[in-house]
């Protein structure tokens, strides 16, 4: 008798352009995990999927947006938040996120991250943090903890890391959490919020990276998932300031801000707009 | 509230022009950064733009703006920016992102004296290779040069026009001198601007290759959430826009990029002669310098020289064709540029040593007169 062999789908198989598969990311790498929640909370969350695109920038987080089976740009190292902001202001009915990671958004495009924080752009940033730059084989990142090695800190990092909740909160995003890959319904669930938020919303995910980070600092990719359950503690209380990233004293995760303010584009419509256009249509062409 | 194209009689300075004539082109979004001599362009659509259904945004930086317009005509508004030298030098990364992504978009340079900080408030022509070769890797592009602010206003609904014909941004290669200068310029009645748009894509959206190209060998373009699920990457990609990482891929992609713009040389390349029927010596120029050069022409004639101008409207691509026929019949070219010898190495090339080629340049700072071109000519010829 003929077998037939059955083809397994994945959950996720529609959201994915499965023809793209296998993806480049490393055994033991959270950026998958990452980008699983990052899909499941925008189906979960109903928003308009053929109206949704995602923008990445360099790096591996960066290559999220050549496997989603969305609109999706996959932009220039550091500039994917300018782009998803021309686009999201060129055409306010796009959901726009921001996938992306640390070294992309807040080295190269720590300064873009300010500003559409300040601006509250109505967009969703998630940033997969693994402490360094992953695709370049591992070297000192704006996130990297003191003292961890990398290939450009051989005995050890100098320089303190950020702290990204609070610069994004001191920045004024309106929607600031902090998960690991290992508290997936956590960050599915803040993702979801996050989408569903309007105005500026950022997600930090703590993910290893085993092959390029861990190694040096002797972390396999099981050690980092004990890490991330016995070095840290949900507080959604928290104040932003003191999520500082020091594994000895523990991290700290959770929702920390949910607030509303005016979108870019709401000020920018009352402010700039003569008062008939706002009533009235488009405008005159 | 004012409408987009606000047509009439004025008197208005090249800046200001160029931002009506991008409304008039039907440019709907413009992301900027202050820059001497180039903020008045900004400064002018900023006011306009609102009123018309679009939108401005003063980004964080150059780099920025950018990335900003290249977004916004992805999804589906035409977009503009402005800058001069330094925030040039910021912009051509992702000048490079346009051009491999096949995005419309327009970028004006008022170029003022460098290198570096340079003469901020004094002109040069001193980015036009930088405008050629500006960004990394090989490619083609396609940059104009107006010469009084009435041609800025039709050469900023060009550029919009050639950008969206072609899938690339388009750059208005203007100086100082034009963006400030303040002359008549008539803006015509609305029916009477032809603008054009991007083809778009037809049929089946599953089936839809973004990088396919069309008939006319430009791949339509859908926009963000249209429900084309396009994949846009500035890695070397195939025609589904997948990144592929093979020489084959790379040799495909370079040829469509660089085919779009070869083999229609012919509708993109626009000259301007005067006296050139009868000329022994032939003066190249583009932007100010070429206003220069005209009364140089005439002068010359009466001192007994038989020159002409050949005018670049556009500079890039290079007419190297026209070089290459004046060279046959002609005793030599000048190069009339505000530069050490940039479009003059290019003249050169293409006179190939059959003819000798001569350049009045300057370092920058002020026009070349037409008494230092005519004394230019009379000693090299």
């Amino acid at each position: 008798m003929k077998q037939i062999k059955k083809q397994v789908r994945h959950p996720l198989d529609d959201l994915l352009r499965i023809d793209r598969i296998p993806h480049i990311w490393c055994p033991g790498c959270g950026i998958g995990t990452a980008f699983s929640s990052c899909l499941i909370a925008m189906r979960e969350s109903g928003i308009d999927l053929e109206k949704t695109v995602m923008v990445s920038g360099i790096g591996c987080s960066g290559r999220g947006a050549g496997y989603v089976n969305l609109d999706s740009y996959h932009t220039t190292h550091g500039r994917a938040i300018p782009f998803a902001t021309g686009m999201k202001l060129a055409n306010p009915e796009l959901n726009v996120v921001v996938f992306s990671g640390d070294g992309d958004l807040f080295a190269i495009g720590g300064n873009h991250f300010i500003h559409a924080a300040r601006r509250n752009v109505d967009l969703t940033v998630v940033c997969v943090n693994n402490f360094t730059y992953g695709m370049t084989g591992g070297q000192v990142a704006a996130t990297t903890p003191l003292k961890a090695k990398t290939t450009t800190t051989p005995v050890g990092n100098p320089d303190t890391p950020f702290n990204l909740p609070l610069l994004a909160y001191a920045s004024g995003a309106t929607y600031v959490a902090r998960w690991t890959i290992l508290h997936t319904r956590d960050l599915t669930e803040s993702i979801e919020e996050a989408l569903l938020n309007r105005g500026f919303s950022f997600i930090e995910v703590l993910s290893p990276c085993p092959v390029n980070y861990g190694r040096r600092n002797k972390e396999n990719g099981i050690d980092s998932l004990k890490i991330y359950q016995e070095r840290t503690i949900i507080r959604n209380d928290a104040q932003p300031w003191e999520l500082d990233i020091d594994f000895d004293r523990g991290i700290v995760l959770g929702k920390f801000i949910q607030t509303e303010r005016p979108t870019c584009t709401d000020r920018y419509d009352n402010t700039c707009r003569p008062k008939e256009l706002i009533e009235g249509e488009k405008g005159l062409e | 509230m004012r409408p987009a194209v606000l047509t009439g009689e004025y008197f208005m300075t090249g800046d200001v022009a160029c931002a009506e004539g991008a409304l008039a082109a039907g440019c709907r979004f413009f992301g900027g950064y202050p820059i001497t001599p180039a903020t008045e362009v900004a400064e002018h659509i900023a006011g306009r733009l609102p009123e018309v259904g679009g939108t401005f945004i003063q980004m964080e930086d150059e780099i920025a703006a950018m990335a900003s317009i290249i977004g916004a005509s992805c999804a589906g508004v035409k977009s503009m920016t402005s800058t001069s030298g330094p925030g040039f030098s910021l912009m051509m990364e992702n000048i490079g992102l346009a051009i491999c992504t096949e995005t419309p978009c327009v970028v004006v340079n008022v170029q003022r004296a460098g290198p570096s900080t340079g003469l901020p408030t004094q002109g040069a022509q001193g980015d036009m290779m930088q405008a050629r070769w500006g960004s990394h890797g090989h490619y083609d592009i396609i940059a104009l040069a107006p010469s009084s602010p009435q041609e800025i206003f039709y050469q900023t609904i060009d550029a919009f026009n050639l950008s969206e014909t072609y899938r690339l941004p388009v750059l208005i290669m203007t100086d100082e001198m034009i963006g400030h200068l303040s002359e008549r310029v008539v803006i015509p009645d609305a029916k009477k601007i032809k603008t054009v748009s991007r083809p778009r894509p037809k049929g089946r959206k599953d089936r839809f290759k973004p990088f396919e190209p069309g008939p006319n060998g430009v791949a339509p373009m859908a926009h963000a959430g249209e429900g084309y699920h396009i994949h846009v990457t500035g890695l070397t990609h195939d025609e589904r826009g997948y990144p592929v990482m093979t020489v084959e891929a790379q040799k495909a992609m370079m040829a469509q990029l660089m085919g779009k713009i070869q083999r229609n040389l012919d509708d993109i390349i626009r000259t301007e002669a005067y006296r050139l029927e009868d000329a022994e010596v032939v003066i190249v120029s583009y932007g100010v310098s070429a206003r220069t050069s005209l009364a140089a022409v005439d002068e010359a004639r009466e001192q007994g020289i038989k020159a002409g101008l050949l005018r670049l409207v556009t500079v890039w691509p290079f007419p190297e064709a026209q070089i290459r026929n004046l060279a046959k019949k002609v005793k030599g070219f000048v190069t009339v540029e505000i530069n050490l010898g940039q479009i003059h190495l290019e003249v050169e090339r293409c006179a190939a040593g059959k003819v000798p080629s001569f350049l009045v340049g300057h370092p920058g700072g002020t026009i070349i007169t037409p008494e230092r071109v005519v004394e230019a000519l009379k000693e090299f010829f």
